[in-house]
């Protein structure tokens, strides 16, 4: 059985227990009093980046809408700009649940896999903990071909005059793609690493178990 | 207003207002001695300040006047006006009030004729309109104001202002020499009715009252209907004069709020509902109310006053809380937010904003001495540790006229009962 699964049969109807159980800082979703003042507040929702805004994420939870809160792009538009906390008269840690929220989905593997947001936390860890460093030709690049080699191309070209000048300033050394700058010692930040892994796991694997 | 002896048989009632006057007249009525203590120059307090009140929208002046003529038939209750209680020390059934009087500047011979009004030229904020507007130096508070007697404005003394308005006298009641007085009371027990204060809509940054003319409170909002108010009963936008016809009415500006107000104050829903009647009174033709809301706290028997608004085609009901006000080019406030019903986002332009602010006690903050019990808003509970002090009306909870009178009746029982005891304790 997968995670996703696994949760899922122990949570059947009751998604709004396994918020709570899960994710960090979701015991406050229940709190929500459907004012809207976050939504109201949020400066991407200007934009309509978000298909659902943060009070109605909570409704959604509380109706049992898990596959829809799991699998929206939505909690990852969230720039934390605190101003929906700030703003909140019941004092919800909205940001913080937004991640949370964003944080279980990718846990259990629902979270849409090319959301941006996501797409580029994932690279950017995969790319600072190699070599603890972090590769920064090797990050922007890896975010512009994303979709593919022609869209990175196109996206390349858009930023082109951008990394010129940045290469003229020596912030950007276009040798850093042969492998670039590493820290001393690789072999003991890879050991820190692991065992961080391992304590996190245990700790999600006891949660999932409850 | 005989003056009588104040003894710990004595029931000593702090604040004028209906909650006040209403605990005052219950005890007297049975023949105890009241001594009623009142900050401003007259009775009424924020009731008479109202232009209508729900549900049945009559004026206040009625159920005031009632109050005045039992007041002014009962020589058991002694009036304080322009006064403030400074201490109290003692226990129950010995309680020891310091009060402090300041100066009225005109006696008791003063018949309200207005010469003094007419003579002065000095013009000063007026309070009762929340300061919307201005008036004489020598001023009556109200049109039904109890005590029916003049006030001189210290900032006049010393100036030719005063001398005129004493010359004008005909009946020799300006005494420029009146000084300020602390006087001892003795009392056996206390009804703390000092009412409530509306919420500072200043702090509520994102709407911006303190920097948008046309976002005004509901309180003001009152006065602007209010004949004896600052326009004349027109309901007209402050930054132009305009009319203001377009109405929008944002409700929980301040309670249900951990940032502001943590409790509901109960009243605001049901008067916003009252003062789309008013919009629509005023003009009936194209008139219009848009209220939002988080959710409507029609309290008590009120669900048919709500459903009545609900029907009134001109009167449109949004649910949500309004994130943000700003201004546009004419001046109009701009609503902003997310509708929850269908989560859809939100640019409204209106003529005038009102807030429909919450109730902040006024004994909050303050020392009431006697080591007084209060809930995290800051309302007097009641709690056996407060003794014979006993909150009543929006000293205790936030409450309608309503229920302010039913709470007073009830703490002036509780404080019939010490002073009873204390009675047969010495008889």
């Amino acid at each position: 059985m997968s995670a996703n699964t696994a949760v899922a049969e122990k949570y059947r109807n009751n998604f709004l227990k396994e918020i709570e159980e899960q994710v960090e800082m979701g015991d406050w979703v229940k709190m929500c009093m459907q004012c809207g003042v976050c939504s109201g507040s949020c400066p991407t929702n200007f934009q309509s980046a978000w298909e659902h805004p943060p009070q109605e994420l909570f409704m959604m939870i509380r109706a049992g809408k898990r596959e829809e809160v799991l699998t929206t792009t939505s909690m990852w538009n969230c720039t934390s700009c605190y101003n929906c906390i700030v703003r909140c008269p019941r004092k919800l840690p909205i940001t913080h649940i937004m991640h949370g929220i964003a944080e279980y989905a990718h846990r259990i593997g629902k979270a849409p896999k090319m959301q941006p947001t996501r797409f580029f936390s994932g690279l950017f860890w995969k790319n600072c903990t190699h070599t603890g460093r972090v590769n920064e030709l090797k990050l922007s690049m890896g975010l512009y071909f994303k979709d593919g080699l022609g869209a990175g191309i196109k996206e390349g070209m858009k930023m082109k005059d951008v990394a010129l000048g940045l290469m003229k300033a020596k912030r950007l050394n276009p040798f850093e793609i042969l492998g670039g700058h590493k820290c001393k010692d690789q072999k003991g930040i890879q050991a820190m690493l692991a065992k961080a892994y391992e304590i996190e796991r245990a700790r999600k694997a006891a949660k999932m178990e409850g | 207003m005989t003056e009588h002896v104040a003894t710990n048989e004595t029931i000593l009632v702090v604040g004028g207002g209906i909650s006040g006057m209403t605990a005052a007249l219950e005890a007297a009525e049975t023949g105890k001695n009241v001594v009623l203590v009142e900050k401003n120059p007259a009775l009424g307090g924020r009731t008479s300040q109202l232009y209508r009140y729900f549900p049945k929208l009559c004026h206040p002046v009625c159920g005031l006047e009632i109050n005045q003529r039992r007041l002014k038939n009962n020589p058991r209750v002694r009036v304080l006006t322009m006064a403030e209680v400074t201490g109290i020390d003692g226990e129950t059934g010995n309680y020891t009030a310091s009060i402090r009087i300041r100066p009225r500047y005109v006696n008791e011979n003063c018949t309200a004729c207005g010469e003094c009004e007419r003579a002065v030229e000095t013009m000063v904020d007026d309070p009762f309109n929340y300061n919307l507007g201005q008036h004489k130096a020598a001023y009556l508070p109200n049109a039904m104001a109890y005590p029916q007697r003049y006030v001189l404005d210290p900032a006049i003394l010393g100036t030719p202002d005063a001398e005129k308005a004493k010359a004008a006298c005909k009946y020799g009641a300006v005494d420029l020499g009146m000084q300020e007085e602390t006087i001892e009371v003795k009392a056996g027990a206390v009804v703390w009715a000092t009412g409530w204060k509306p919420y500072d809509a200043a702090k509520i940054q994102p709407y911006g009252y303190d920097r948008f003319k046309n976002v005004i409170t509901s309180v003001e909002f009152e006065r602007l209907a209010d004949i004896h108010g600052p326009t004349g009963g027109r309901i007209l936008r402050p930054s132009d004069g305009k009319e203001a016809k377009n109405i929008a009415f944002i409700q929980c500006a301040g309670s249900r709020d951990e940032n502001h107000l943590r409790h509901c104050s109960r009243i605001c829903c049901m008067a916003s509902l009252k003062q789309t009647h008013y919009v629509r009174e005023k003009y009936p033709e194209d008139g219009t109310s848009t209220i939002y809301y988080i959710d409507i706290r029609a309290i008590d028997r009120f669900e048919d006053f709500y459903q009545k608004v609900q029907a009134d085609p001109s009167v449109t009901f949004i649910k949500s809380k309004v994130a943000k006000i700003t201004e546009d080019e004419q001046g109009n406030p701009v609503c902003h937010g997310v509708n929850t019903e269908g989560y859809k986002r939100y640019t409204t332009p209106h003529d005038l904003v009102v807030l429909a602010v919450g109730m902040e006690p006024s004994v909050k903050g303050i020392d009431i001495p006697g080591h007084i019990v209060a809930d995290s808003s800051g309302f007097i509970e009641a709690d056996p540790a407060n003794g014979a002090v006993f909150g009543a009306g929006c000293a205790s909870n936030a409450l309608d006229v309503n229920r302010a009178v039913q709470s007073a009746t009830a703490a002036a029982l509780r404080a019939i009962q010490v002073v009873n005891k204390v009675a047969k304790a010495e008889a």
